[in-house]
């Protein structure tokens, strides 16, 4: 790695009218953990209602990039960053910026399904009464919708006092999507949601993507690339911090403009 | 061949250290048990008179005495302690953490009779001429608040424990819901580390029960049910101490069976914490508010 191979963003030319309009803009986004450079002058756009894929080789930054999207990273005491990230026209780093009202907005689901140890009830009904919702009756509805938005509802209604930790890997990492929807957050994170799930969980996990995107935008991380093109709309193709190349799924999997994408795509590297 | 020769006398090193506190145990009951059994135990555990050169032996001022302080010691240490491991575990730098910690775990080495002699030289009379409280000082709340400060290394050592070994995915879970760092401690690290801090709680108490020396420095001793905690009071361990010296016959069985009671409640309260312990990985449910649940009496 040399120079800085060119990033070719077809996002930013005439092609953003076919998409429609952005909801998270990725501006020329440097991200360093102490002196190492994670993330290179990074841009992009996520488009509103549609799953956004990121992937690319361990390390990339991939991950990285996804929680710049909601400051996650403020937590990592040595990150810097510079240039924009853009949701609804705000910078979200700029220094008036509500970090706990961007994550209500941008939520997040993480690559191993993280259930609070407490009830299937008081999991889902965790981030309502954070943000201030006290009433029984209006967080039990919450619950409900959030349950049935992710299709628990029928298998645990009966079962809301159950530690969260007693379900399967697959109702775990549902649970933690409830968890999210129930703060109706407007973009979606997902972090390799299914990567520790078995085929069968991925694939439920998979359609309740499709059926969450009608509702919300869905950034996701994956390192299984069948699972981009699966789902996605978008790619983007991440390699040492670079944005190699971002586009429409189908073309960076059928023809992809950088030789990188390409090498990558077609399983040659890692 | 060496091999052999050091694993045996490891065994044998382990088995006295056994043996000896088995021989401690049988000791102590064989000796107490007795006037137990000609009194009855009924005049123990609740007879209210201890009178030895009448033949009264009656512990429940002495029982009282020791629930009140210890009582008294986790009101004043629970708080403390939780919120000290809260802002070490959680918020301090790791600078002031590893600078705290161990001091904190200084605390822990320091004398009893230390303790005792500073309650004894600043806070019973700090009671004694304040005019909200009065009295003679010697008080159940002054043993309360020296035992209070003696328990806080146990919980605050074993809670900062507890805390830190809760996931860091739970805390990056809360915060990606936009929860405040705050609210991701209450809400789930907390309740995360319940049966860790619980368990750190019960040894504390254990502790509390069975300290000696500064209790008997500061709380007056004398044998009643006090009426309020300005009142002396005497503890299950302040009454062996006290009157082994002179005691023989009945009485100085009678102070074996003090032991015994107190032989009781130390391993009702260690099985207690291991317990809670052990609970950690166990199926069960929390609700509400996670701070309650402390007591265990």
């Amino acid at each position: 790695m040399t120079a800085k191979p060119t990033v070719n963003v077809s996002s930013s030319g005439s092609s953003t009218a076919l998409r429609g309009p952005a909801k998270l803009e990725v501006k020329d986004f440097d991200l360093f953990y102490g002196s190492f450079q994670a993330l290179k002058k990074v841009s992009m756009q996520v488009t509103e209602r549609r799953i956004t894929a990121l992937i690319g080789p361990s390390g990339c930054g991939k991950s990285t990039l996804l929680r710049a999207m909601n400051r996650m990273n403020d937590l990592i005491p040595s990150v810097r960053t510079t240039g924009e990230i853009v949701l609804d026209g705000k910078n979200i780093y700029a220094p008036a910026t509500d970090v706990e009202a961007l994550r209500k907005r941008v939520g997040m689901v993480f690559q191993r399904p993280n259930p609070f140890p407490l009830s299937v009830f008081d999991n889902v009904a965790y981030g309502p009464r954070a943000h201030g919702l006290r009433n029984r009756a209006g967080l039990r509805d919450v619950v409900e919708k959030s349950l049935r938005s992710v299709d628990l509802w029928d298998t645990l209604k009966d079962d809301l006092d159950d530690d969260a930790l007693t379900l399967s890997g697959e109702q775990q990492q549902r649970l933690c999507i409830a968890r999210l929807v129930a703060v109706e957050p407007e973009v979606l994170l997902m972090d390799e949601p299914c990567s520790a799930l078995d085929p069968i969980a991925t694939m439920k996990v998979e359609e309740l993507m499709q059926k969450l995107v009608e509702q919300y935008t869905i950034v996701i991380v994956t390192h299984n690339m069948q699972q981009a093109a699966r789902v996605s709309q978008d790619t983007g193709f991440m390699l040492l911090g670079d944005l190699v190349e971002f586009g429409l799924t189908e073309r960076i999997f059928t023809r992809p403009t950088e030789k990188k994408t390409e090498d990558y795509i077609s399983g040659r590297y890692g | 061949m060496k091999d052999r020769v050091i694993e045996k006398a490891l065994l044998l090193a382990a088995l006295s250290a056994i043996g000896i506190l088995a021989l401690i145990t049988i000791f102590i009951f064989r000796e107490g048990l007795p006037v137990v059994f000609s009194k009855g135990p009924g005049e123990f555990l609740t007879g209210t008179v201890w009178q030895p050169s009448r033949g009264h032996y009656g512990l429940v001022p002495m029982i009282v005495g020791s629930a009140i302080v210890t009582f008294g010691a986790l009101i004043i240490g629970v708080p403390l302690g939780l919120a000290c491991a809260v802002v070490l575990a959680e918020m301090a730098p790791p600078r002031a953490r590893k600078i705290l910690k161990p001091t904190i775990e200084l605390l822990a080495g320091i004398p009893s009779v230390v303790y005792g002699f500073i309650g004894m030289m600043i806070l019973v009379p700090w009671i004694r001429n304040n005019p909200a409280l009065g009295g003679t000082g010697s008080s159940a709340l002054a043993a309360s608040i020296i035992l209070g400060i003696m328990i806080l290394p146990t919980i605050i050592g074993i809670s900062i424990d507890a805390i830190e070994a809760v996931p860091r995915s739970y805390r990056e879970g809360s915060r990606a819901l936009g929860a405040t760092e705050w609210q991701t401690i209450t809400g789930v690290v907390i309740p995360a580390a319940r049966s860790g801090i619980v368990a750190g709680v019960i040894l504390g108490m254990g502790r509390a029960v069975g300290e000696t020396m500064a209790v008997i420095m500061v709380a007056g001793n004398s044998v009643q049910i006090p009426d309020s905690i300005l009142k002396p009071v005497r503890t299950l361990t302040a009454n062996i101490a006290l009157e082994m010296s002179y005691a023989s016959g009945q009485h100085e069985q009678a102070l074996f069976a003090t032991a015994i009671v107190l032989f009781i409640i130390i391993m009702l309260l260690n099985s207690l914490a291991g317990l809670a312990r052990r609970k950690k990985k166990r199926k069960r449910k929390l609700k509400g508010d996670p701070a309650g649940g402390v007591e265990v009496a």
